[in-house]
């Protein structure tokens, strides 16, 4: 309970600032807009269009939707591979009352169901 | 009684299996299962899995917000042709060297790559990131390099880092290739091998492991902004003086990236306390005993 109001609080700090935008002056640029390029143009180093210029209308948009997509399926697929999920009917004998033990599930590879 | 679930459960490839017995054996401390207690035939879960499930959804959600974020990376064509050759030249040994310590671990422990490729798919994911910070009205994004490294060590967080650098510059107007060097070099080596340093160094002050990869998280983050800084200035202050340059620049980065850094830093010690709790075993290489 307490770690899930700790998430929704993280997650409401991260979600204000696009909500709470309105009569303020800020514009939500990224950094490199308002310092990196900034300094570079005041230095007479302005920046070059990038060579494959995807940031056009909503073609940038697509662009991340795609790298969402493709980088969450591979960190989705590689979080499974190395955290299994937990099978609800495992359990460790260590925690059933009354048990002598004999070590944790996966030591040998055996899992113990529930009939 | 067998549990007839067992026998028709999904086969699983032999890849994915070896990795998962081989974790199996490694696990000396904690049971891979649910946490339950059976109190006779009845069974109550303590745990449940959401948390994950509840970050993932938040980490997509986040990167699907229209609001495409450009920060730490340095833009195509602003860094003259000479300053970008030699971050590149600076780069390169770092990028070799990761290679060649993932060939070298991957032989040692098979569940490493696939760890290297949750890590690479985290970074990548991570540093495209927009994340809004009210107190300064501008967005930025972590860079994940601090909790790369004290997964899979700073050498291959070099290599992650540039692999998510090169496809964001690529495809998306992300950074830039005349840039691509001096963005390894900040985020994927300066970025890396500070968090790696602060949690190595801070075990062995015996400062508990959390606070540790609390400050090695956001350190880190700070680390790249500040060699960001220093890669500009470098290059572009002209007949003026570089540690002006430096300094202004430094300062002009402090409203967005002061709250990130720390943003990042409770990110490094969470995914840690996550790893900690469910798989032990993958902390075994992390320096100055980071699993104990």
């Amino acid at each position: 309970m307490k770690k899930t109001a700790l998430i929704l609080l993280f997650a409401g700090v991260l979600l204000s600032g696009p909500m709470c935008s309105s009569g303020r002056t800020a514009s939500w640029s990224g950094v490199d807009e308002t310092v990196i390029e900034k300094f570079a143009e005041n230095a007479g180093r302005p920046a070059w269009k990038p060579f494959i210029n995807t940031d056009q209308g909503d073609l940038l948009l697509f662009v991340f939707l795609l790298a969402g997509a493709a980088g969450g399926f591979a960190a989705g697929y590689w979080f499974r591979v190395l955290f299994p999920p937990r099978r609800k009917n495992a359990v460790c004998p260590e925690l059933v009352e009354g048990s002598k033990g004999g070590g944790p599930p996966g030591h040998n590879g055996k899992m113990i169901f529930k009939s | 009684m067998i549990d007839k679930r067992a026998k028709t459960r999904k086969a699983v490839t032999p890849a994915k299996a070896g990795v998962q017995n081989c974790l199996r054996s490694l696990d000396s401390r904690a049971c891979p299962g649910p946490r339950s207690v059976i109190r006779g035939n009845d069974e109550i879960e303590e745990k449940g899995g959401t948390t994950p499930l509840f970050f993932l959804f938040l980490v997509v959600g986040l990167c699907a917000l229209p609001a495409p974020a450009f920060a730490m990376h340095i833009s195509e064509g602003i860094l003259p042709i000479s300053w970008a050759l030699l971050w590149y030249a600076v780069a390169l040994p770092f990028v070799m060297w990761g290679l060649l310590d993932l060939r070298r671990r991957s032989e040692e422990a098979p569940w490493f790559k696939p760890l290297v490729g949750l890590v690479g798919a985290a970074v990548f994911l991570i540093s495209c990131m927009p994340i809004p910070v009210p107190s300064a009205g501008t967005c930025s994004h972590p860079c994940g390099t601090g909790i790369a490294a004290i997964l899979i060590g700073p050498g291959l967080t070099t290599v992650v880092a540039s692999i998510a650098l090169t496809l964001q510059s690529l495809f998306l107007a992300h950074g830039g290739l005349t840039t691509l060097g001096a963005n390894i070099v900040s985020m994927g080596v300066a970025g890396a091998w500070v968090g790696w340093g602060v949690f190595t160094v801070a075990r062995r002050l015996g400062i508990p492991w959390i606070t540790a990869a609390f400050l090695a998280g956001m350190l880190s983050d700070w680390a790249t902004y500040a060699t960001t800084s220093f890669e500009l200035a470098a290059a572009l202050h002209g007949g003026g003086s570089l540690t002006t340059m430096f300094s202004l620049i430094l300062l002009a980065f402090v409203p967005t990236q002061l709250p990130l850094g720390i943003l990042e830093g409770f990110l490094c010690a969470g995914v840690l306390k996550f790893v900690r709790s469910r798989r032990p075993e993958l902390l075994r290489t992390v320096p100055a005993g980071g699993a104990a």
